[in-house]
């Protein structure tokens, strides 16, 4: 089998004192979907934060096609094909869809000495890019970013990122804000850019989203991976059942500080010691 | 036709400034009497406007990035004063006054720019901190040096055919520096990435750094910019009234702001245009200086600003409102 494109091995992220990741061991394949399940504060974000290269990891090592990388900046990963979308998609609300298609990497045509930013091949590649994830819905170039669905915005930025040759897309919750229809046209994005090769990693908290379009499952519960499972090895109740064991650990986890509260400070005593005492 | 007109005037950022142009010529010829051939041929309203535009046009720029710089109302006096106090009170040649000047300009430019992209605090406080501080700077350097507040400047006729003189005896020569610096930026932010660049620090900053953008370069560059644009008139106007005074100038903090929002740039960033700063600067001209050409008492020319920055504000809310639901009915309208 060939390497996978992206591997995390013994990830460990700690912000000062507190510890967020913890022994992280993920991989993932070209042509893949991983989703990341998780409750809020699980950890999701620092891990994907982690992989985008905004956090370096305390220790543990990350991989890209067998090989050891380390990422100082998010243009790091970037440059090597890293891809972060986030919740709503396209930033610059106010900029037309040609221009922030191309932010950072103008298109540019001379005229005599001058470089000009050539607005026609921009908006031309940028709604080519987008209609051939099926948005044909998108076919001008000079719309503002902020007249767009939140859906179509998805699109875009996931367009977009694979324009400029994403290998690993990570999609931050791309469902989370969306309508039902919306959410299914998200989720078709998500699996045409699986048919292209790319691996994808796709955040969520919808089971049912990511049981459409996922290969491969983690849970992710207070910052360590609880479940690593393929597709048809876990059913829907079993997911969910998971995701809701992290939330009674949770509420276990309240209740040891309900006692110590009220215990000056000492944790409940195993019943053995008690006895003893 | 009407199509045509909305979509292609009104959703763009300058619809406002130049709507409000009309409307408030027209309502100077309604209601003051305004003869409008002699309004247009006046000079006092384009000078009025060039010396303003010389230091909107960056001062939008940075507004479009995401800050604000009023630090220009006390680097105006700052220009003339070095200019005078260079080659005026020490003699010093003309070109080595207008280095120091200019360069007085970059170096606060710098500060203000070094400062905002170090700190975390707004912008507007920290150039609320230089401009009253170069106030002071500025009153003290001159009294100290000179012993005076206002130093004469005797420069010489080729300076003064660049930088400072009367074309047909009332037009100033600073008008084609403001034309010159409006195309300049016009194709730079219009048709360069650089204005690419711009829009999107406007909209976000994070998402512009870590799409590639150098935005610490792009902002501290932007207020070299302002900073040196208001020495520049300053200094021009020294060399024009071969005079410099240590007061003035904090007129232009707001005017130059009314300018850039009247002419469509989005105060909070990410919006605006060329165009629109140019136009918003000819209209406040126009208000300001054109009331004179009016049976309408001088007085009511503030109220006059006030209630115009208003609608106009209210006319570019609308209109932006306008682009963002904009969808192509191209087809349609070809048919029609």
């Amino acid at each position: 089998m060939t390497e996978p494109v992206l591997e995390l091995r013994n990830v460990n992220k700690s912000f000062g004192p507190i510890d967020v990741l913890h022994d992280i061991n993920l991989t993932i394949n070209a042509g893949e979907v991983l989703c990341l399940l998780g409750d809020n504060g699980a950890g999701k974000s620092t891990l994907i934060r982690t992989l985008a290269g905004v956090h370096k990891p305390t220790t543990g090592q990350m991989f890209m096609d067998g090989e050891a990388v380390s990422f100082d900046k998010p243009k790091d990963a970037a440059d090597r094909g890293i891809a972060t979308v986030h919740q709503f998609g396209g930033t610059f609300p106010l900029m037309t869809i040609g221009r922030s298609f191309f932010v950072g990497c103008e298109p540019t045509r001379k005229i005599g000495p001058f470089k000009v930013f050539d607005r026609k091949t921009a908006n031309e590649t940028a709604v080519k890019a987008v209609q051939e994830f099926g948005i044909t819905r998108i076919d001008d170039g000079d719309r503002l970013i902020g007249g767009l669905s939140g859906g179509e915005r998805q699109s875009l930025a996931i367009a977009r990122a694979v324009h400029f040759g994403a290998r690993v897309l990570i999609l931050d919750e791309p469902t989370a804000a969306l309508g039902v229809k919306q959410a299914s046209h998200v989720l078709r994005i998500v699996l045409e850019a699986r048919k292209r090769g790319i691996a994808v990693i796709f955040i969520t908290h919808q089971v049912t989203h990511a049981m459409a379009v996922g290969d491969h499952f983690a849970v992710l519960i207070r910052g360590a991976v609880a479940a690593n499972f393929m597709r048809g090895e876990k059913s829907r109740e079993e997911i969910t059942d998971l995701m809701a064991g992290g939330e009674a650990l949770a509420d276990l986890d309240t209740a040891m500080e309900d006692y110590k509260d009220s215990h000056d400070g000492h944790p409940p005593q195993p019943a053995s010691r008690a006895t003893v005492a | 036709m009407y199509e045509v007109f909305a979509g292609t005037l009104l959703k763009r950022p300058e619809a406002g400034a130049v709507l409000s142009l009309v409307a408030v010529i027209l309502f100077f010829v309604i209601f003051g009497g305004v003869d409008l051939a002699n309004l247009l041929g006046a000079a006092s309203w384009v000078n009025f406007a060039a010396n303003l535009g010389i230091v909107a046009i960056p001062v939008g720029l940075l507004m479009i990035a995401g800050e604000l710089d009023i630090s220009i109302g006390a680097m105006i006096p700052a220009g003339s004063m070095t200019i005078s106090i260079v080659s005026g009170y020490y003699e010093l040649p003309i070109v080595v006054g207008i280095l120091c000047t200019l360069g007085l300009g970059v170096l606060v430019g710098l500060i203000n720019g070094l400062l905002t992209v170090r700190t975390s605090v707004p912008s507007l406080i920290i150039t609320l901190a230089t401009l009253v501080a170069m106030q002071g700077l500025v009153l003290s350097a001159s009294v100290l040096l000179t012993g005076k507040a206002s130093v004469p400047l005797a420069a010489p006729e080729w300076t003064k055919a660049i930088f400072g003189q009367l074309i047909g005896g009332s037009f100033q020569i600073i008008i084609f520096w403001w034309l010159a610096v409006a195309v300049l930026a016009w194709v730079v932010v219009h048709h360069t990435r650089y204005g690419n660049w711009l829009f999107a620090m406007g909209g976000d900053k994070e998402s512009a750094r870590n799409a590639g953008i150098p935005t610490t370069k792009m902002t501290i560059w932007l207020f070299v910019l302002s900073a040196t644009a208001a020495t520049f008139v300053g200094m021009c106007g020294a060399i024009l009234f071969n005079s410099a005074q240590v007061s003035g100038g904090m007129n232009y903090i707001f005017n130059a702001i009314v300018s850039v929002v009247v002419g469509g740039v989005l105060l909070t960033g990410g919006f605006g245009s060329i165009i629109g700063i140019f136009f918003g600067t000819l209209t406040f001209a126009v208000v300001n200086q054109g009331i004179y050409f009016t049976d309408i008492d001088r007085n009511w020319s503030s109220l006059i600003i006030g209630v115009m920055l208003l609608l106009a504000v209210l006319m570019n809310n609308s209109f932006r409102s306008m682009a963002l639901n904009y969808a192509p009915r191209k087809k349609s309208t070809s048919k029609a």
